[in-house]
């Protein structure tokens, strides 16, 4: 089991509201994403849930039970750092089989524990090497090793690809996403990287300055974010945003058109603008172009475009694909 | 170095400091080997004759050698425990985020720029004398006896002055060492549910130990050689109580006039230097291999 409720958990460092309230109910083996800008609080949430920090008021509720004056080991979470902080002087085995020596396991429980732990995670040739003599993801999967042999309520992964190369990120997300299907257990993950978020979520927990501004699932935090900060933080390239008469005629104070809801047409649309650049990737084309109403604007089109640099071109926003935001930046329905 | 041209510049610029460095200890030593088989003492000039191993003969089978090796060993072996255990604690104290940590930092460190006859002289005079010093003011206090330290404890004096004088460097290396270890990994360990002496067994201490080798390789290389504490306070007595090989080879040379067995003890303690030197590396060296 591991359902954990945030009940207007704070911290403040000094006189800095670093997270000034939040709310959260994460269900029994969801796997959420804290995914904001670097400096969002996110981390520092994730820091709250495990212990690592004391939160300054508030209650963190797993299972029922407030543990918010708990020591982290007490919690029964599992966290996978950013920098894996591995044991170095220890190997794979011992590294993982640190936390059940903790626990003062008997050496079969914890030999079977660590074995399969091994078996699921492709480390059982590894198991007698240090850290410093794997590969990042070798590493990446020890740490994770570690985190699932002690069974726990929840994992809490802290920016766990980021010192991953890109190939290797992928592959390493898709392992992450498969071992939550298999193990089934909750887990919280933090991460920068809108992609990362929406490609593995349940839910989506977008986190600015401390504060929550969107939780949902990821295709309605694309469909239907609440405000122009989750439209422009989800999605890829990001959202262009447009005032003037444009929006005006739309009733309202900006609207937001994604780079793939832009029509291009090189007779005749709703925007006239200038191709800047043009990014030919195959399966789709990136125009970075520059209109003199709105300035710079992204769009994202399907297959091969002819265009170039120079290119005159008109743009039609997909009516019904349009997100209307007011003077504050909040999305109208 | 890349290129065969650069190898051999930076070779020949490296020659002259290289050069003179060689120069610098094989000379010294070849002399001292070479009047080590010579009968030399300055109180009959222009006797010089060789005698073979005679030296040698005589000075590993004077009592006063085996005396002074076991205080060497003593010295060393007290000082190595005293400064490696209290240059931990201190460094995991001073790791603390606690008020004033840069000024007890500095005051910490302070001993080790102090130079070793300064340092001795202040214990010496100002700290166990037992007339004037501050212990035995402390001891009047509390209604004891003062103690004569040079005349009852004198080994134990010397390992508590030296003790003080190298603890500094023992926490300079350790501390920063202990700056060094990544904070995520304890934080690691306290989710893996170990408590804070687990952290310091099984993190903390295994992160220490190429420090630690560190620590006891170049503490060992200076403490074999310890003499200005001896010679300000005790004199290398009562007796032979605080000899040790450096002082006797002193007494040989300087208060004797026996170069020529001054120099066969010399290079006996260098050869002793060196099976420790061997032994510690075989021991400990390996630490610093990874």
């Amino acid at each position: 089991m591991g359902a954990i409720r945030l009940e207007k958990v704070k911290k403040t460092f000094g006189t800095l509201d670093v997270i000034p309230g939040v709310d959260l109910d994460i269900n029994d083996g969801e796997f959420v994403v804290f995914v904001g800008p670097s400096g969002c609080g996110k981390s520092t949430l994730l820091r709250l849930i495990a212990g690592l920090e004391d939160v300054t008021d508030g209650k963190i509720m797993i299972d029922g039970i407030d543990v918010a004056n708990e020591a982290p080991a007490k919690r029964g979470l599992s966290m996978v750092f950013q920098s894996y902080a591995l044991y170095p002087h220890m190997t794979v085995f011992n590294n993982i089989a640190f936390g059940l020596k903790m626990a003062g396991e008997s050496k079969e429980v914890i030999n079977e524990k660590v074995q399969s732990a091994a078996k699921i995670l492709n480390l059982t040739d590894y198991l007698e090497r240090r850290p410093g003599a794997l590969s990042g993801g070798q590493r990446q999967r020890v740490a994770i090793g570690r985190a699932i042999v002690r069974n726990p309520a929840a994992f809490l992964f802290d920016e766990p690809l980021s010192n991953l190369d890109a190939a290797l990120r992928v592959n390493m997300r898709l392992e992450i996403t498969g071992l939550h299907q298999d193990l089934k257990t909750t887990m919280i993950y933090v991460t920068h990287d809108q992609v990362e978020a929406m490609t593995m979520a349940d839910k989506i927990v977008v986190l600015q300055a401390g504060r929550v501004e969107q939780v949902g699932k990821p295709m309605d935090l694309y469909s239907k974010p609440a405000n122009k900060f989750v439209a422009g933080f989800i999605g890829s390239p990001k959202m262009n945003f447009l005032g003037g008469e444009l929006a005006a005629k739309h009733g309202c104070h900006e609207i937001g058109v994604r780079p793939e809801h832009l029509v291009v047409s090189t007779e005749s649309g709703v925007i006239p603008a200038t191709v800047k650049i043009a990014e030919h990737l195959g399966a789709e084309t990136y125009l970075h172009v520059q209109s003199d109403e709105f300035g710079a604007m992204t769009v994202r089109a399907t297959g091969e475009m002819p265009l170039s640099g120079n290119d005159k071109i008109f743009l039609t926003p997909e009516q019904d694909r349009i997100h209307r935001f007011d003077a504050h930046g909040l999305a109208l329905g | 170095m890349s290129t065969r041209a650069s190898t051999l510049t930076g070779r020949i610029m490296s020659a002259p400091s290289i050069i003179v460095l060689f120069l610098w200890m094989a000379v010294p030593l070849g002399m001292t080997i070479y009047f080590s088989f010579l009968r030399y003492n300055l109180l009959s000039p222009g006797t010089e004759e060789w005698i073979g191993t005679l030296n040698y003969e005589f000075f590993l089978t004077d009592p006063a050698f085996f005396a002074s090796l076991a205080n060497t060993l003593l010295l060393v072996g007290s000082v190595l425990v005293i400064t490696v255990i209290g240059g931990i604690l201190l460094g995991l104290l001073l790791d603390q985020p606690i008020f004033g940590r840069g000024i007890l930092r500095l005051l910490v460190i302070a001993p080790f720029f102090i130079m070793p006859t300064v340092n001795a002289l202040v214990w010496k005079n100002l700290l166990m004398d037992p007339v004037s010093g501050m212990f035995a003011w402390l001891a009047s206090l509390l209604g004891l006896p003062a103690i004569d330290w040079f005349t009852n404890a004198p080994l134990t004096s010397i390992i508590i002055m030296v003790s003080w004088q190298w603890l500094p460097f023992a926490v300079l290396i350790l501390l920063t060492a202990l700056q060094s270890l990544d904070r995520d990994q304890k934080e690691a360990a306290q989710m893996d549910g170990a408590g804070p002496v687990s952290i310091f067994f099984y993190i903390t201490l295994p992160h220490l130990s190429r420090a630690i080798t560190v620590v006891v390789l170049i503490e060992t290389i200076f403490l074999l050689t310890v003499f200005a504490e001896i010679f300000v306070t005790t004199g290398g007595g009562p007796g032979l109580a605080t000899t040790n090989i450096a002082f006797l080879v002193y007494t040989q040379a300087l208060l004797q006039y026996d170069v020529g067995g001054a120099s066969a003890g010399g290079i006996v303690a260098v050869i002793l230097a060196n099976i420790v030197a061997i032994f510690l590396i075989r021991l400990i060296g390996k630490n610093l291999d990874n």
